[in-house]
């Protein structure tokens, strides 16, 4: 696919402008334009058909197909270029947000390997039941009966089924133990390989010698039992990491280029050295450039991982993947967009994988246990009947296959993903979405939970109360449209509502992280923000949230608000403490709401008046102490908290940051899904500590048998499926409690 | 035990058959997207045909 070149020499902006999602088209293979996009807000058949048939109904569109689980939506149509505004237009007018999006490599080559594996499933899963048709012949009847020619040519068909299958589908296996190897490691792919090829080997000379007994059933099904563990255990993943890239993919859509008096949107990808961007607070900075104008903090934990945020003034350079943290600035870019951006997203996954690499998974710890004590054994069993036992080196061999064969993990293969994928699946459904692969581990050994009071607790939209005089009314609101607070937002938006004047102009913008913003309005200085900072401390202390506005030569003003409970707090809440989880309250407001809060809540230990740093404190005391903590919050400033805890939570109306920061995010009004994840991760834990037991119960029984020789292919079979499926059923009842 | 000259041959031909569907229908992109594949069979959906009626 080739993309049509539109705005590569020197873009006029306006222009760039007009094009919007123009720039993101491609042709495709049989000469009509195409496009994806992000649809945002789709969740029934009715959104498929209603944003499909609405497209599919103009003249020009060839194809529109969405595809539900990645939220993609493809449009081909034949025409003029700029045909794709309108049908953008289309979606956003049916109630959808569109955003655009860039199908990078990274995303292409995990599809690619995802179709791989269901194809190597698949034949595994052909030659399987191919095998047992034959195997289940030898079997029943005994050479006596049908004669050693029929046999060796019912072994004959054997192979040639199975040793193809053996390379095509075993290559999953090979490479990784390749790796393994060639890095002077082992993991549980070596045992698997070796007992896949001495299998197929041994069975190829036991057929050339007329032999009665071959492995090339047990060979496979134990390949076909893994690949399902693999393919299970790869979606899994592959979802995790798609939510994500997707947040990401999402924020690096366009730039605001300022052009003269004009701003712009473009895309970033089509940035050039050069150009000067304007970055919002709580932004993501897209591109490495230097600061023109402003004064702010960046955080740069993504990309330097330290928690501390930086400040920087003109002449300062910042880098993509940093987020604007206290005020808006505006960047010169430095690099062209393509170098930039794309080595972002690599260094933020990267990030991401590092971070979850400290945290070794039960499965692994398990493999890690698992692998030498088979290699043990297998080589025992060689040994102990070659030289001891005093048979020929074959029949010592095939008694060691068969301990490497019914020692292999088919039923630990299993045992994780499929609970996993049955665990996300009923989240899923009650509106929770898994974004890291251990995090259930993780969240089942919490014994603290800590909660951020505003948006969390509270359903964070807080409604302004009282009346105030329309002048401080205005220029408060004129302040709070520079700060994303959820008090200055209900400050703006009651204003907007109930008011038709325009917002005033506010120079030298800046935001105190924790504090508020300060500026200068119609010449003058003012303040809007906490008490401690900008307002009257001797003014009588009420229970209501309030947010002060303090102008140069003024008396301070307060705005009072009311931050609605969700309704389920104090029962979720209540739930934790009968699970023996202590909640605690994290909190950056004033002690009087913050007790109040909690006590309405049923939390006896508070912390109130924290900032960012020092709520980053008080975690770091609970987690000397050798708790394991789990961090509620949706906010800038719980934003290093969420990354620092054991395992994080945030609502789904969190800012992208904190969404990010997290590690799981649940839907909706109500508190209840956060109590619901813990108890699923609970049940998930116990069912996976099931699933090895069984394992290794089954392991118990089956080794002494294969190391004594007695095992035969049939015993093989019906133990390697009988352990599987028993491990499965018992995933299941997920589903039932 | 003569009949296992045809019965086998055709007992693979027909797996095989089964196999190159498979195949077929992960070439085709049958399975990228399971959940909406859960979903539209409710839609009530108009052929191709009488969309160009319209």
């Amino acid at each position: 696919m080739e993309r049509q070149t539109i705005s590569n020499s020197a873009p006029v902006h306006s222009e760039v402008e007009d094009l919007g999602y123009a720039g993101l088209v491609s042709l495709n293979d049989d000469g009509g334009l195409e496009i994806s996009v992000l649809v945002s807000g789709v969740h029934c058949a009715g959104c498929i058909n209603k944003i499909e048939s609405s497209l599919k109904r103009l003249d020009n569109i060839k194809n529109v197909r969405l595809n539900f689980s990645t939220s993609r939506l493809s449009i081909v149509w034949e025409g003029d270029l700029a045909l794709v505004n309108d049908y953008v237009s289309i979606i956003e007018n049916l109630g959808y947000g569109i955003k655009p999006y860039d199908p990078d490599t990274a995303r292409l080559e995990l599809d690619t390997q995802e179709r791989f594996l269901l194809l190597c499933l698949g034949v595994a899963g052909f030659a399987m039941g191919n095998l047992m048709l034959l195997s289940v012949g030898l079997w029943t009847t005994s050479a006596e009966i049908m004669g050693t020619a029929t046999r060796d040519f019912m072994h004959w068909i054997s192979a040639v089924i199975a040793l193809p299958t053996i390379m095509f589908s075993g290559r999953p296996f090979f490479r990784s133990a390749l790796k393994a190897i060639s890095s002077g490691h082992t993991n549980m792919d070596v045992p698997i390989s070796i007992a896949l090829i001495l299998a197929g080997g041994m069975s190829v000379l036991e057929t050339i010698n007329h032999g009665e007994h071959v492995y090339f059933d047990s060979a496979v099904m134990l390949m076909f039992f893994l690949l399902i563990g693999r393919y299970l255990d790869f979606r899994a993943r592959k979802n995790a990491r798609s939510t994500a890239t997707d947040l990401l993919g999402a924020i690096s859509g366009f730039a605001n280029v300022i052009d003269g008096k004009k701003i712009s949107r473009v895309l970033i990808r089509d940035l050039q050295e050069g150009m000067i961007v304007r970055v919002a607070m709580g932004e993501k900075i897209t591109v490495d450039g230097v600061v023109m104008d402003g004064k702010s903090e960046v955080d740069t934990s993504l990309v330097t991982g330290e928690t501390m945020p930086r400040e920087v003034l003109a002449g300062d350079d910042v880098f993509a993947g940093t987020i604007n943290l206290s005020a808006p600035i505006t960047v010169k870019v430095s690099k062209a967009a393509d170098d930039s951006l794309l080595a972002d997203i690599v260094r933020l996954m990267e990030k991401a994988g590092q971070g979850q690499a400290k945290y070794v998974r039960l499965a692994d710890r398990a493999a890690k246990l698992y692998t030498p004590i088979v290699h043990i054994f297998a080589v025992a069993a060689f040994i102990g009947w070659f030289f001891v036992g005093g048979l020929d080196w074959q029949a010592a061999l095939l008694i060691s296959i068969t301990v490497l064969i019914i020692t292999c993990p088919c039923a630990l293969g299993l045992a994780v993903p499929v609970v996993q994928v049955l665990a996300s699946g009923r989240l899923m459904r009650s509106g929770v979405l898994i974004k890291s692969g251990d995090a259930l581990e993780r969240l089942a050994s919490i014994d603290v939970v800590l909660l951020d009071k505003t948006g969390t607790l509270t359903l964070g939209t807080p409604i302004i109360c009282g009346d105030y005089e329309a002048d401080s009314l205005r220029k408060g609101a004129s302040l709070a449209a520079h700060s994303m607070h959820p008090l200055s937002k209900a400050l703006v938006k009651s204003y907007i509502e109930s008011h038709n004047e325009t917002l005033l102009d506010v120079s030298n913008v800046n935001e105190v992280a924790g504090q508020g913003v300060e500026g200068v309005i119609d010449g003058s200085n003012a303040r809007l923000g906490s008490r401690a900072w900008c307002g009257d401390e001797d003014f009588p202390q009420s229970d209501k949230l309030e947010l002060w506005l303090n102008i140069e030569g003024q008396a301070p003003v307060s705005f009072h608000f009311i931050d609605a409970l969700r309704v389920d707090a104090f029962d979720t809440v209540n739930a934790f403490k009968a699970d023996g989880v202590e909640p605690i309250m994290l909190s950056g407001d004033r002690m009087e709401v913050a007790k109040s809060i909690s006590k309405e809540c049923g939390i006896e230990i508070f912390y109130a008046e924290k900032t960012p740093t020092q709520k980053f404190e008080i975690l770091e005391g609970i987690k000397a102490k050798g708790s394991k903590v789990l961090m509620v919050g949706d906010g800038l400033n719980d934003a290093p908290v969420l990354a620092g805890a054991d395992v994080s939570i945030a609502p789904g109306s969190a800012i992208d940051m904190a969404q990010n920061a997290a590690d799981i995010v649940f839907m909706g009004d109500k508190l209840a899904p956060i109590h619901e994840v813990y108890k699923v991760a609970k049940l998930t834990q116990r069912l996976v500590k099931q699933n090895f037991a069984i394992a290794i119960i089954y392991n118990m029984v089956a080794v002494p048998l294969a190391l004594s020789g007695l095992v035969t292919p049939l015993i093989a079979a019906i133990a390697m499926s009988g352990s599987s499926l028993i491990v499965i059923a018992n995933s299941f009842r997920l589903r039932i409690k | 035990m003569n009949v296992l000259i045809y019965l086998i041959p055709i007992a693979l031909l027909l797996g095989l058959l089964g196999l190159v569907a498979f195949i077929w229908s992960i070439k085709s992109g049958q399975y990228d997207d399971l959940d909406g594949a859960a979903h539209r069979i409710l839609i009530e959906e108009d052929d191709d045909e009488s969309d160009t009626d319209q």
